[in-house]
């Protein structure tokens, strides 16, 4: 291995690149995973094989991590799990390059709106209230995801939307039945109806979504469904038409990001952002 | 050179600190806060003694004998229950007109009057003067039978704990399993009972809690969990059986009494001897929107069952800190705690059944947390020196982060060693990422054995100085739950108790729960004055026939 002379060839690529030499200094289009050195494309990976441990099996790991384009491939850990199991930790360089510019990402489509600018606009452009009903649908009682969204102890620092004085907000927690939900929706005269999805066992989030949406389609007249919004960890980018929903949020989304898509899809299409964006949503 | 009166003084000292344990609480704001609990509890009791639910009744019929479903999976227990509840009402219970029918001819045996009384063909009626008490003492002797079941079952289990074995270390590790499927808990369960669990937990599948019947025989799907049903139960624990004598160490079964079919699950635990039921006072209330009296009805028949099947309970106080903020309603677990011991304790319960939970879910990025979360499971550890306690791993602050959540569990289990945990649940490093992975639990148990072998010893040189930071924390939360419980007690305006007025108001978990609303308030019935349930009678008088 001459892993020095790379980091220092690194080094002299970076601080003083020959005529012609494509330099690192300036980042490429082009990724490969950073251990300590660029462009050494050092990854680690666990996994475990249904075998018992022995030499057939640390040959079998270090076939499997080569396959995945890791080479060489440095097993430095196994362990039996029980007589049938074994665990493995390998490391290595993968092949594998990246092309960034290559990579579709949804920007985020609205504005971040401060809560007196969310307030201002909905009063403004709504003259009433912006109603919106929320819970924890199916049989999902992690309520985690909908709390720091509503309840005014928010999240990551921000507010819920129960602080802001021009939302109405009608958390109705977890365990909620869908007909329970479309009904409180239709009381409530729901603008927006915000639902979150944690458990994901069998992939019970999309089965609880589309159920969800499917049933607010039958209740309402066409046009008149209210907004239909899902979170959670595990929903896919750009499958909210699929699910029949009109927009999901990811890990991390925080509700002063909520509140401001709502004030754009509802309320103020104006807050919409051109080609400006700075980070992508979630 | 110290006096004689001085070493007096210091002996009476160090007297004061073992009674008080490493805390030096103050023995009268204990007794206080404990007289408040009894206080915010006791009307409630009273409200549960005048009611009964359809669950319990149901779960009588089931002590009697009465198994199985039709084809449609309906429970005969439902179809006699809903039957007699339809045709006479279910003030004075319903093994009264159930027996009284047996008498009377109308079907041979209690499954052959269930099946007629799903077709609509037996009639039933409220016998009075000598057919009421003839039938009273039929119902008792078949209910009696169901209650000597559960007798042999206990006897079985001092005799296996007896012969393989309670775990070497303390605390017992709790493992879950929870695939949906039973044939595929059972070689789960016994693979992580040889690599080390002592509890095994088959989580429920998640929608269960709100099914108002027991679904019947072996299922092989589920949400998220896996289906209490006693068939399961059977099948569960007589693998368990066979992996305790392998190991020689006696495996316990844990299931869940909650949700709207509490004693009937408290029941089949039972009969099947199951070892450990979460069972707490107020979660379905706070987290599945059951009604308050319904549940406080079902739970008190359900502690009832489970006192005489010396099952060991858990509590669901965690739940309340994945809700709200783990250090601002640190009192809220205290009280809760207070609550279920006063509540236990009414039900017949002793305190070696009484696995209180709390759980360590303080955010790691505040300062002291560790610290915080070591005061605060003293805390739980002084007030209730005899309860083995149930401590949960970190949930809310795992963010994915596997490498960061492996640490944070490490921390976890060595809280869990410094305080004398009873009850371990073991922490995943892939918490919010995936449902366990055989490598996830692997390393899981890993952590925890490093931990107890290396710092298992840490109860004993742990004296947290005195008034330090964690003395002075653990007081504060008393004294804050002592203001919440007086809060409580004295909010009584409304002709509720007020404990009930509480949990309408969000006091926890920030829940608003009123006594009029929640699922399952119509399987509710206020007893008559004559009202008779055997089981009940049973329960209460310790009598076996």
């Amino acid at each position: 291995m001459n892993r020095r002379n790379d980091a220092h060839e690194a080094r002299r690529r970076r601080e003083n690149a020959l005529p012609g030499e494509l330099s690192i200094k300036t980042p490429g289009p082009i990724v490969r995973p950073y251990g300590d050195t660029t462009g050494d494309g050092m990854v680690q990976l666990s996994f475990t094989l249904p075998r018992p441990h022995d030499k057939r099996a640390e040959g079998a790991a270090v076939r499997m991590a080569m396959a995945m384009g890791i080479e060489p491939a440095l097993l430095v850990h196994a362990k039996a799990i029980g007589p049938d199991f074994t665990f493995f930790v390998v490391y290595g360089p993968v092949k594998h390059l990246v092309d960034i510019s290559a990579i579709d990402i949804v920007e985020r489509e609205f504005e971040l709106l401060s809560s007196k600018e969310v307030n201002a606009a909905v009063k403004k452009h709504l003259r009433r209230k912006l109603v919106i009903v929320g819970g924890c649908i199916g049989t999902d009682a992690h309520t985690v995801g909908i709390d720091a969204i509503l309840n005014i102890k928010g999240f990551a620092g921000e507010k819920g939307l129960e602080y802001y004085r021009e939302l109405s907000v009608h958390n109705l927690g977890a365990q909620l039945a869908i007909p329970e939900l479309v009904e409180s929706a239709r009381e409530l005269k729901a603008d927006a109806v915000l639902v979150s999805q944690v458990v994901t066992q069998k992939d019970a989030h999309i089965h609880n979504t589309t159920a969800m949406s499917a049933a607010f389609r039958e209740a309402f007249p066409a046009g008149k469904v209210p907004h239909l919004i899902v979170g959670g960890p595990r929903f896919e980018e750009g499958s909210a038409g699929v699910l029949g929903v009109d927009r999901i949020f990811g890990r991390g989304t925080t509700p002063g990001e909520v509140a401001s898509y709502l004030v754009h899809a509802l309320v103020d299409p104006a807050t919409r952002v051109g080609t400006t964006t700075t980070k992508a949503a979630s | 050179m110290p006096s004689r009166r001085n070493c007096g003084r210091r002996y009476a000292e160090r007297v004061v600190l073992r009674d008080n344990g490493v805390l030096e609480l103050d023995p009268t704001q204990v007794k206080y806060a404990r007289s408040r609990a009894r206080k915010a509890g006791r009307p409630v009791v009273n409200l549960a003694k005048r009611h009964t639910t359809v669950s319990v009744e149901r779960a009588t019929l089931r002590l009697a004998g009465l198994s199985g479903a039709d084809h449609e999976n309906v429970p005969w227990v439902n179809h006699l229950l809903d039957s007699v509840r339809a045709q006479v009402g279910l003030e004075h219970g319903v093994t009264t007109p159930v027996w009284d029918a047996l008498i009377r001819g109308e079907a041979p045996d209690l499954l052959t009057l269930a099946q007629k009384a799903a077709g609509g063909a037996a009639t039933f009626r409220q016998p009075e003067g000598k057919a009421a008490t003839t039938a009273r003492k039929q119902a008792r002797s078949a209910v009696a039978r169901g209650i000597r079941t559960i007798d042999a079952q206990r006897k079985t289990r001092d005799k296996l704990i007896a012969r393989h074995g309670d775990p070497t270390q303390k605390p017992w590790i709790y493992l879950i399993v929870a695939t949906g499927d039973i044939y595929e808990d059972i070689p789960q369960a016994q693979a992580a009972a040889r690599e080390g669990a002592d509890i095994i937990a088959v989580i429920r599948s998640t929608g269960q809690s709100l099914l108002d019947f027991v679904p019947e025989g072996a299922t092989r799907e589920g949400y998220a969990g896996t289906y209490a049903t006693q068939e399961n139960f059977r099948l569960m624990r007589a693998a368990l059986d066979e992996t305790s004598k392998e190991l020689g160490r006696y495996i316990r079964l844990t299931n869940y009494a909650s949700g709207l079919c509490m004693p009937e699950i408290a029941t089949l635990a039972g009969l099947e001897r199951l070892d450990m039921m979460l069972n707490d006072s107020m979660y379905g209330i706070l987290f599945r929107d059951i009604n308050p009296i319904r549940t406080f009805v079902d739970q008190r028949f359900s502690r009832q069952i489970h006192a005489r099947a010396g099952i060991i309970i858990n509590t669901g106080e965690d739940n309340y800190l994945t809700t709200a903020d783990a250090v601002e309603a640190a009192h809220t677990v205290t009280v809760s705690q207070l609550l279920n011991e006063y509540f236990a304790k009414e039900a017949g319960l002793a305190d070696w059944q009484l696995g209180l939970g709390h759980a360590f879910e303080i955010d790691p990025s505040i300062p002291d947390s560790f610290r915080l979360e070591l005061a605060h499971a003293l805390l739980a550890r002084q007030l209730f020196p005899d309860a083995p306690l149930k401590w949960m791993p970190p949930t809310k602050h795992m963010t994915g982060d596997i490498f960061r959540g492996y640490l944070l569990d490490g921390f976890f289990n060595l809280a869990g060693a410094m305080t004398g945990q009873g009850i371990l649940l073991v922490g995943m490093m892939t918490e919010a990422v995936v449902t366990p992975w055989i490598s996830d639990r692997d390393l899981a148990l890993q952590n925890v054995r490093y931990v107890l072998n290396a710092a298992g010893g840490l109860t004993e040189d742990f004296h947290p100085p005195r008034d330090g930071f964690i003395q002075t924390r653990a007081r504060q939360v008393l004294a804050d739950s002592i203001d919440l419980l007086d809060s409580i007690v004295g909010d009584s305006t409304t002709s509720d108790p007020p404990l009930l007025a509480a949990i309408a108001d969000g006091t926890f978990g920030a829940m608003k729960r009123p006594a009029t609303k929640g699922k399952g308030l119509d399987g509710v019935v206020r007893k008559a004055a004559a009202y008779d349930n055997p089981a009940i009678d049973l329960l209460e008088t310790g009598e076996t026939r």
